[in-house]
């Protein structure tokens, strides 16, 4: 006769989370492929944003308006290359929900018998490395039309803000994931719009303190206003892990809080859609 | 004592009808409300009661919106009861989810796969997330497809090229290809080609033959339901109002006239009060109501 308690132990345990989570990169890798003309579309869109934006340094350069030209220059190249960076995590990490329904496998996907953590992290961990392949071909493309000094960059320290910074942003795409699941209809829109007051908020092409105080304030809480403090701090200033140290903990912090912190969320929210009927109607 | 398969017992599920504010406002403005009311919510299950014996086919015959799909859905996890408790192989659905989930596989009326994706990347996705080894699901899966009449070569195709039938061919192989002790079969069949329907049903039996996993099957094909169900629960109005062998359903209308003879639409109408079609009618005429 069937053994009921093997079968259900099987799964998570056996397998472990790791083989589990791997499933949602693989299959998230396999969607991109064939989804390769938008990924060439955002490609193109990166680098010609990040020229666009670059050269307006050169522009304030020649007006006379700044007489630090290449450090501006440097300044706004980094900052549309984090963007990137962050938005293309958060877009991958916060359409968890969006990506299902429009597939139209939502309920296949969540009553399989993975956990839902598993699930997000599986999500976050592709949408992180996603993100980084398609920031270093901006890079690639974009630093040989502008004469920047990289010398006194440090990359070890870089590397360090974008391995610890990237949790914390992956605990906001998630965050924000949890709209969909919320509103079916108009989720994804807000999560965009989230996204856009990051972009406002965080310090990526002007310094925060330029913001007025009452909107400087919300810098504090955004994660993005660390992480790109982070790698200016590595890049242009050369900055060691240990003159970051104040900057890392901080990112730290934010990771501790905002990725438990947002499965949780994320729990209750899919309970909710659950209860009310919001995962799927027809079929 | 082995528990059953399914167990529910007295399960409610209700959708939508919020709170209706305006059931606060003192005398002169309650008039508001009797344009402004909201609708109560709906009862879309009512006191739904049953148990499906391990190794049984287990048929749920119902017309369009009679709450198939919504008891599927409870039992498959996606939805949770309002009142009452449904439990799988003894586990209770909501508080033992993540249990449940291993135990089970559904098939719905619409596929639901990744488009762009091929079939055989779909299942190997679908299959990993049930702890199944790509090695695994490529060693278990030509059989299955063989089985349900479905050529290997177009499995490597996007899955937006296949046709219906195959799609849903393809939704029943990746069901079957996890091995599980039950399965959910949410109308497989429904707006199938004869032939893809035929392919399917046959499989169906075959699985019941040869394992001894249980299926708990919907439908609104009354053919379908005499032919692959042990036992049958007829649904209408979110309401189980009868259930039993095809025989025995017979048997109860029959007074008299040789049992053979009764079709299973006669017992349904007879049963229900209704014909099924006209309880398709009635529930589209609620639908666009709505
Ligand atoms: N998620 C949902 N939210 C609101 N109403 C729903 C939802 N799912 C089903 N319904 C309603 O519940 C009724 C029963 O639906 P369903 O269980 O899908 O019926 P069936 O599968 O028998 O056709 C229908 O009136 C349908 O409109
Ligand atoms: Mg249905």
């Amino acid at each position: 006769m069937l053994n009921i308690a093997e079968r259900t132990a099987q799964p998570g345990l056996i397998r472990g989370p790791v083989t589990l989570a791997y499933a949602f990169v693989e299959r998230q890798t396999n969607l991109w492929k064939r989804y390769w003309a938008w990924e060439l579309v955002w490609l193109v869109y990166g680098v010609v944003n990040t020229l666009a934006i670059t050269f307006i340094a050169k522009e304030a350069e020649q007006a006379g308006i700044t007489t630090d030209a290449s450090h501006l220059v440097l300044f706004l190249l980094l900052g549309t290359l984090v963007w990137a960076y962050l938005s293309a995590v958060l877009d991958d990490i916060s359409l968890v929900i969006t990506w299902e329904r429009w597939e139209g496998t939502i309920e296949h996907t969540l009553m399989a018998p993975v956990s839902r953590a598993v699930h997000l992290i599986g999500m976050s961990i592709f949408g992180v490395l996603h993100a980084i392949v398609r920031t270093l071909l901006i890079f690639a493309i974009a630093v040989p039309f502008f004469s920047v000094d990289l010398g006194q960059a440090n990359w070890f320290a870089a590397a360090v803000v974008i391995v610890v910074g990237s949790a914390s942003v992956a605990g906001l795409g998630i965050l924000t994931g949890v709209l969909p699941l919320l509103y079916p209809e108009r989720g994804t829109q807000m999560s965009f719009m989230i996204q856009a007051v990051v972009l406002l908020i965080s310090g990526v092409y002007y310094s925060v303190d330029v913001l007025p105080p009452w909107l400087r304030v919300f810098s504090y809480i955004s994660p993005a206003t660390y992480f790109l403090d982070g790698i200016r701090g590595a890049i242009i200033d050369g900055d060691g892990v240990q003159d970051l140290l104040g900057t890392l903990a901080t990112l730290v912090l934010f990771g501790v809080i905002l990725v438990p912190g947002s499965i949780a969320v994320f729990a209750v929210a899919e309970k909710w859609a659950r209860k009310t009927g919001q995962l799927k109607r027809q079929g | 004592m082995a528990s059953p398969a399914i167990e529910t017992r007295h399960v409610n599920k209700y959708f939508g009808g919020g709170f209706d504010y305006l059931r606060l406002l003192p005398p002169p403005f309650d008039r508001l409300r009797a344009n402004g009311a909201k609708k109560g919510p709906a009862h879309v299950l009512r006191d739904v009661s049953f148990a499906a014996q391990r190794g049984e086919i287990y048929g749920v015959l119902g017309a369009n919106g009679s709450g198939k799909s919504t008891l599927v859905r409870i039992l498959s996890t996606l939805l949770l009861p309002d009142s009452g408790e449904a439990r799988i192989f003894g586990l209770d659905v909501v508080r033992q989810s993540s249990e449940v989930r291993s135990l089970i596989n559904r098939v719905s009326a619409d596929p639901s796969f990744f488009r762009n994706m091929s079939a055989v990347e779909n299942l190997l996705f679908f299959g990993r997330v049930y702890g199944f080894s790509p090695a695994e699901i490529k060693r278990r899966l030509p059989g299955i497809l063989a089985r349900l009449g479905f050529e290997w070569e177009r499995a490597l195709e996007p899955m937006s090229h296949l046709s219906r039938g195959q799609q849903q061919k393809m939704a029943v192989a990746r069901s079957f290809l996890t091995s599980p002790v039950l399965m959910l079969l949410d109308e497989p069949t429904t707006g199938l080609d004869p032939r893809s329907k035929r392919d399917v049903q046959a499989f169906v039996r075959q699985v019941r033959d040869e394992h001894d996993s249980t299926i708990l099957l919907t439908t609104h094909d009354m053919e379908e339901a005499e032919l692959l169900c042990d036992r049958i629960a007829f649904i209408a109005n979110g309401r189980i109002v009868a259930e039993g062998t095809p025989f025995k359903l017979r048997e109860r209308v029959a007074r008299g006239r040789p049992v053979e003879e009764i079709t299973m639409e006669t017992v349904f109408m007879e049963l229900t009060g209704k014909r099924i079609e006209e309880d398709e009618e009635e529930a589209e005429k609620v639908l666009a109501a709505r």
